[in-house]
């Protein structure tokens, strides 16, 4: 099988249909045979575009260069010319203007490798993170001086606010409401904290920015601390991350060194210092309660909530809990303003994502895109392509209690917004991407089996839930599943959706729902005929039949 | 180093770094940047830094800067490393072990022809 290496995106609302999209659709693909290029271009359509002017587009990746309007007259001259010369064709080319819509669109990029969107990333991979002076080059601290010299509290609040930054933790929290509510409460004692957990399976994206960029880090965690009005910071890091807590150590030493840490910060009366800890590998002590607790010294267990954080966190005192990934734009937004981070992304969803991305496809590894990139465009220009032999059976989004996405919702534009209609959970951006090997019930078997082990244990319904839903699952693997069973597990779902006492057991159903709602039949194949339709599952040896 | 007391202060200091940057970037000067990221070091990007360094002990070379930087993403081509030398662009490597790292700091470092074979194209 040749390796795809460009893909058309033609865009199809019903505006385009109307001027012709469709008849470019067949167009481009008769060229495409016609210069016998067929097999290494995917064509593929899109939607949402939002640009009624210079409609229908047509957009060839990997270089992200965009065209329209199109006209079907104009596509074999396309053709020939970008995908089988690689020439730009200037003549229709769309206006450079910012482009917008329920998409997110890439940069222009000429060259091999795709455009990415670099904010949280930026400088990971690319500056010696043991160095302060090579943060300082790439414009580091120039944003903490900035809000120190130039802007108060609520300023800086009110730019985090517009720029529209939701939390990258896996909940999509408003990252400015946050700090709004923290400055609010009552108390003269707050603190900021980093969640650097990152204990989702499958998930590094933030092991890379503190081991990549440590500094980013540091100054987006003063920023933080100015705006909600702490002078005192956590940084609570996965215990198996060594690497990444020793170069934020020493971070943290040249930090107080230079003066970006520690009193009278920038000539001012902001004082601000950062501590270290270190998980001991629980999965709950992602959630943010559980890892106050567990900063308190205390059983890595969640609180009964409200109150929140936001009111009384670490010490019962207003706590800012923020990921990685979220704070590590926040230094970009104060430097380039809310306006521009909301050119970025789609209107809902403004700035980029990183992805870790994992399967069958022929790249894994992470990267960084604008909000409300497809799926398909992932898996076809980052990813290069599906492994030979390999189709897209489902993707699961945002690791273990991330959804399973079947391939047919593959064109849903990753961002907060189209996610929560389509029913799908954006998590922590994991993208673990599955071929037709791939068995379902040996899937959400191998995700309860996780959880059943990570439930911290405090309440009923996660504890109990995750054990009898796992239990049912193992049997339907082993061909002694009961049809009535698969009702057994949507009421269990629904009570630990209904009591249970944080996200872990509220969040665990999310693949059992999916398995239930988008590969029913096979889930029944294993019950009605005691077989695995893709051969994974162990069946029992003699099984009895229904 | 004297705390930073303003913006003003942080440009000099930025200026000043730029400099220092840019001096590594002048004919002469070769610099090689191993990713030393945890996928890069489970990798073996350890051992390409040793052998990059004992390279250049056993051949007594000067004017190389060997420093490290982060994981960019591309883990699967790990352990990664960048040559480059005096104001040229840099030249990306993937899947460097200590041999392919000797033979980079023989072909491309010494004779300043890039070994093509392990060039990531970026
Ligand atoms: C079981 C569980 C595990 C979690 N693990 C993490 C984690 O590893 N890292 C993280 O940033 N947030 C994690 N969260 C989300 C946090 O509770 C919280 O929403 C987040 O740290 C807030 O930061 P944000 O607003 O920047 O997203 C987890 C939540 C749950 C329920």
């Amino acid at each position: 099988m040749i390796k795809k290496r460009a893909m058309v995106l033609v865009s199809n609302d019903p505006e385009s249909i109307r001027l012709g999209a469709n008849e470019i659709v067949q167009h481009l693909n008769e060229a495409l045979v016609t210069y016998g290029i067929q097999d290494e271009v995917d064509v593929s359509t899109v939607s949402d575009v939002n640009h009624s002017n210079i409609l229908p587009l047509v957009v060839v990746y990997p270089e992200a260069v965009v065209y329209g309007p199109v006209k079907a007259s104009d596509v074999r001259y396309l053709v020939e010319e970008h995908l089988y010369k690689g020439r730009v064709v200037d003549d229709l080319l769309a206006p450079p203007k910012m482009l917008t819509g329920q998409i997110g669109w890439l940069r222009g990029h000429k060259g091999y490798n795709p455009a990415e969107h670099r904010i949280v990333l930026e400088r990971a991979g690319r500056i010696d993170p043991e160095n302060i002076e090579e943060y300082i080059t790439a414009n580091g601290y120039e944003a903490l001086g900035k809000v120190l010299s130039e802007m108060t509290p609520e300023s800086v609040i009110e730019v985090v606010e517009k720029s529209g930054l939701q939390g990258r933790g896996g909940a999509g929290f408003p990252t400015g409401r946050k700090w709004k509510f923290v400055r609010a409460a009552q108390g003269s004692k707050k603190y900021i904290v980093c969640n650097a957990d990152e204990s989702e399976p499958g998930t590094f994206k933030d092991r890379i920015v503190l081991e990549g960029d440590p500094h980013v880090i540091i100054e987006s965690m003063a920023i933080a601390a100015y705006a909600i009005g702490a002078d005192e910071g956590y940084i609570y890091i996965r215990g198996e991350y060594g690497l990444a807590y020793r170069r934020l150590e020493k971070a943290i030493l040249q930090a107080r060194e230079f003066g970006f840490l520690g009193k009278n910060i920038f000539g001012t009366e902001f004082n601000f210092d950062i501590h270290i800890h270190a998980g001991a590998g629980a999965y709950v002590c992602g959630e943010e309660t559980a890892l106050l607790e567990s900063l308190e010294g205390k059983r890595g267990e969640p609180r009964s909530r409200p109150p929140y954080p936001v009111t009384k966190g670490l010490w019962n005192k207003p706590t800012s809990v923020n990921n990685v990934e979220t704070l590590a734009n926040i230094p970009a937004i104060v430097r380039n303003g809310a306006e521009w981070y909301r050119s970025i992304g789609t209107p809902s969803s403004p700035g980029t994502k990183v992805y870790t991305i994992m399967g069958n496809v022929n790249f894994s590894g992470v990267i960084e895109v604008p909000m409300g990139v497809t799926l398909r465009e992932v898996i076809n220009i980052y990813a290069k392509g599906m492994k030979p032999g390999s189709t897209l059976k489902l993707a699961q989004t945002g690791g273990s209690s991330g959804s399973i996405i079947p391939a047919v919702l593959q064109d849903t534009p990753m961002d907060f917004e189209s996610f929560r209609k389509a029913g799908v959970s954006l998590g922590s951006g994991a993208l673990l991407i599955c071929d037709q090997n791939t068995c379902i019930v040996d899937l959400v078997k191998v995700l309860l089996q996780f959880f059943r082990f990570e439930s911290c244990g405090k309440c009923t319904p996660c504890r109990v839930g995750t054990q009898r839903s796992y239990e049912i699952v193992d049997r339907i693997s082993k061909g002694q599943g009961k049809l009535e069973e698969l009702d057994t597990l949507l009421e269990l779902a629904a009570e630990m959706e209904r009591a249970s006492n944080c996200g872990l057991g509220q969040t665990a159903t999310v693949p059992i729902r999916d398995m239930l709602k988008h590969f029913r039949t096979e889930v029944e194949a294993h019950i009605r005929s005691g077989s695995c339709p893709t051969g994974i599952c162990e069946m029992a040896q003699e099984v009895e039949k229904v | 180093m004297p705390a930073i007391k303003s913006l003003e202060e942080l440009k000099r200091v930025r200026e000043e770094a730029l400099q220092k940057k840019k001096m590594k970037a002048t004919p002469g000067n070769v610099q090689v940047i191993v990713a030393m990221g945890t996928c890069g070091i489970a990798a073996g990007a350890r051992d390409t830094m040793k052998s990059v360094l004992s390279f250049i002990e056993s051949n007594s070379l000067s004017g190389i800067t060997v420093t490290q930087t982060g994981c960019i993403g591309m883990c699967e081509q790990e352990p990664i490393m960048q040559v480059v030398i005096g104001d040229q662009p840099k030249v990306v490597y993937g899947k460097v072990n200590a041999e392919v790292a000797e033979q980079i700091m023989k072909q491309h470092v010494q004779n300043g022809i890039p070994v093509k074979d392990y060039v990531l194209p970026l």
